[in-house]
């Protein structure tokens, strides 16, 4: 038997109400949905909910006790508490430059965490 | 005392003051200085490390600290003057900048234009007036969030946020994902001050409770908050008595709103809307003040840096073609008003000549969130044209574009005004 569920998309600050029919993990229909990512969204929501996971990680000499870091794509929503167990327990030397990888393939989702910002050493 | 003479002050190194400082530039007005108050630039956006930011801009998603890193890399790229750790202190109606830091002493700055982006601050418990004691514990979201990400210190363990504006409902997930356990977030109002994504991502990702209706009523604890009475309320946001639940938590997050910070507005003399607790200004950002123009969150608070950006390039395009003598104003001018359902709009005068422009791009916000609802302008009683809108909340920022070519063809008027109605039968 199909279901219906309404989804607000989280592509973007828009915010489109997608309402998705589906079956299982077979999609039968999408509607509502501004552009193509909102139906990416929606068609994803129903089969397996990933996010981008913005933290962050401590840092050991630097201008700040902590660097702000994300995943370079959206992970497993169920794995999310996993992951920050793993970032939870990472330090990372000053300086850091954004961009720089922190943990490569974290939980073998294919997904690095990389530093969103430059931390220059302490002072002194 | 150190003397100095600018074309531009920038007053804030935030998202605003960056973008109008990069802007005023490469209009060729190249003696321009920004002054922020903290140790780097970027306002807020440092400790706003969640992802979402830039989708209009840059047409790509971003965190905060990444944002801010574009902006800060085209300051330093066109070798802009900033000074940190600089403390305005005063701004005269002539357009004196009176600052401090410990390396220049006591500073006047004679400004050709002054560009005002001092961004905003949280309303506190103490501006909210809830009963019970003073404990620690009670800190407003963006504190919480700045001990968090920047400082790396936890606020508490368990913890209750009252008010759902963005930022209650960012820290919502981030307490959770360190650790917290957040019991819930309550709202007054019957809807959610803060984005749609939101309360998608941050409460239902991680089955926070979100009790619309609902209110703190109660602080307890004496050194440390032991626990919060919440309580239901009715259609005039009274508590319902017989309500009232318990709740222990040893933090209280408050996400109740925003506050331009205007006080060096006022000292220059710039008149402030009631509406918005930000300057009236007219098409250009341009202040009842001369050659002082406002931007950003002083302005109004905006729910998207994406478009803190775009108001404060438009404050650094007119910033720049004033000091270059290229601004002109008309003889009439015209009063935009907010109509029906609509809080405020922005800006609340038209009064510049521009040959070259099309359209005149206004910001709105709605009083009450409205489905199927059409965005109507009228001239003097006379309707115009009208947009329509699948949706409209009060936590999200409505533009819709004024042509200039209407503005033309309706010859004087003396003020345009902007209704928000739902449609009937939708």
């Amino acid at each position: 038997m199909s279901e219906t569920k309404t989804l607000t998309c989280v592509a973007c600050p828009k915010g489109c109400e997608v309402t998705v029919k589906y079956e299982g993990n077979e999609i039968l229909d999408i509607q509502g949905n501004a552009c193509p990512q909102g139906a990416d969204y929606a068609r994803e929501e129903i089969i397996a909910p990933t996010r981008i996971l913005p933290t962050t990680v401590a840092v050991k000499d630097g201008a700040l006790p902590l660097v702000p870091v994300k995943t370079t794509k959206p992970i497993s929503l169920e794995i999310i508490h996993d992951a920050m167990k793993i970032i939870g327990k990472t330090k990372v030397k000053a300086p850091v430059k954004i961009g720089q990888v922190i943990i490569e393939n974290i939980l073998e989702t294919g997904a690095d965490v990389v530093a969103t910002r430059d931390l220059p050493k302490k002072a002194g | 005392m150190l003397k100095l003479k600018k074309d531009v002050v920038v007053i804030g190194g935030g998202p605003a003051g960056l973008a109008a400082a990069v802007k005023v530039f490469d209009n060729g007005v190249e003696d321009v200085m920004i002054l922020e108050r903290d140790f780097e630039l970027g306002g807020i956006l440092p400790q706003c490390i969640h992802n979402g930011f830039g989708l209009h801009h840059f047409k790509e998603e971003l965190t905060g600290p990444e944002y801010a890193q574009r902006f800060i890399d085209d300051v330093e790229d066109r070798d802009i003057e900033v000074k940190l750790d600089t403390m305005v202190l005063d701004v005269s109606p002539d357009r004196k900048v009176y600052a401090m830091n410990r390396e220049d002493g006591f500073l006047e700055i004679e400004a050709g234009a002054v560009i005002l982006a001092m961004g905003c601050r949280e309303r506190t418990a103490g501006a909210i007036g809830i009963p019970g004691t003073r404990p620690a514990g009670v800190l407003t979201a963006g504190t919480a969030q700045r001990y968090t990400n920047i400082e790396g210190l936890l606020p508490g363990k368990e913890v209750v946020i009252l008010g759902s504006g963005d930022i209650g409902l960012i820290m919502a997930r981030r307490m959770r994902l360190e650790g917290a356990d957040v019991k819930a977030v309550c709202e007054i109002l019957p809807y959610t001050g803060g984005l749609t994504r939101n309360v998608v991502q941050c409460l239902q990702d991680y089955d926070i409770p979100l009790l619309l209706n609902h209110t703190v009523t109660r602080i307890e604890g004496n050194e440390r908050l032991e626990a919060v009475e919440i309580s239901e309320v009715d259609e005039n946001l009274k508590p319902i008595p017989g309500t009232e639940e318990r709740i222990e938590a040893d933090t209280l997050l408050l996400s109740v709103g925003l506050i331009p910070e205007n006080e060096l507005s006022k000292k220059a003399d710039v008149v402030l809307d009631d509406r918005t607790g930000g300057a009236i200004v007219n098409e250009g950002r341009e202040t009842n003040v001369e050659g002082i123009f406002a931007c950003g969150n002083v302005l109004h608070v905006h729910d998207l840096v994406d478009w803190v950006t775009q108001e404060a390039e438009i404050a650094g395009d007119w910033a720049a073609k004033y000091v270059k003598g290229d601004m002109r104003r008309s003889d009439s001018k015209i009063k935009i008003n907010a109509g029906k359902n609509v809080s405020y709009v922005i800006p609340q005068n038209i009064e510049l000549e521009d040959k070259d422009r099309k359209r005149i791009p206004l910001y709105m916000r709605v009083t009450t969130p409205l489905t199927a609802c059409e965005i109507k302008l009228s001239a003097d009683g006379e309707e115009l044209y009208s947009f329509n809108e699948p949706f409209a909340k009060p936590g999200e920022m409505l533009s819709v574009p004024l042509a200039q070519k209407t503005l033309n063809d309706l010859g004087k008027i003396e003020e345009i005004t902007v209704d928000i109605i739902e449609k009937e039968g939708e």
